[in-house]
């Protein structure tokens, strides 16, 4: 059968400062914007993945959408989550260009993980090996 | 406000205490990481949420938002009865 995860997705409350956040902060690359009715079908790559599995930058218009993220985010629970090299070099950067973070870099056992704020309604979690 | 001595009588939310001892405010999903990974606490988090509720009925924890992220903060203020109850140097 082959299957495989081509788009993965975040439900955003505004597609054009999801795009910004995404691209000019957390550094990935536009890949595809469609219009589609009053939204776009807008996605984005990692840098170094062109090919790689696309993030959908989805508009959080379902009622349900709505309340599903703010519980998530009064939790602190990540609607994502995305490898770095390094997360303590990751965070440090990313603070510097204003990036509000919910968890500090943190050891959890294999791994080392900090989760930000997308500005969209979502928490993102970055991990790298401990 | 809560009794103190049941607060502190459950494993689980001495390691609580001890983890927002290593980091002060912390949420339910930070939290709920450290449980597992460092200490094998596999309780839900809806079972961690509850002991967070006896901690902070007890005057132990409390929470405030960060954002729209609700984080715990360690008080240990209310641990000063226990000592001041019993003395390490016994009064004359």
């Amino acid at each position: 059968m082959g299957i495989r995860i081509n788009v993965t997705s975040v439900f955003v409350d505004d597609q054009a400062k999801a795009l910004a956040f995404y691209t000019e902060r957390l550094g990935f690359l536009p890949k595809t914007d469609v219009p589609v009715g009053e939204f776009r079908w807008l996605t984005v790559v990692g840098p170094g993945e062109p090919d790689g599995t696309e993030l959908l930058l989805e508009p959080d218009q379902h009622p349900a959408a709505k309340a599903f993220k703010e519980a998530l985010v009064a939790d602190g629970i990540p609607a994502a989550s995305f490898a770095v090299d390094d997360v303590a070099g990751a965070h440090a950067e990313l603070s510097a260009k204003g990036v509000r973070f919910t968890q500090q870099p943190t050891t959890m056992g294999p791994v080392v993980t900090a989760v930000l704020d997308d500005t969209c309604g979502n928490l993102i979690q970055l991990t790298s090996a401990a | 406000m809560g009794d103190l001595y049941q607060a502190l009588a459950d494993p689980t939310r001495r390691l609580i205490l001890d983890e927002l001892t290593d980091r002060d405010g912390q949420s339910l999903f930070e939290l709920c990481g450290r449980l597992v990974m460092r200490h094998g606490i596999t309780s839900s988090r809806q079972a961690i949420s509850q002991h967070l509720a006896v901690l902070e009925d007890a005057g132990l924890v409390s929470s405030h938002r960060s954002g729209r992220t609700k984080l715990h903060h360690l008080h240990t203020e209310p641990l000063r009865a226990i000592a001041e109850r019993w003395p390490a140097e016994p009064r004359e």
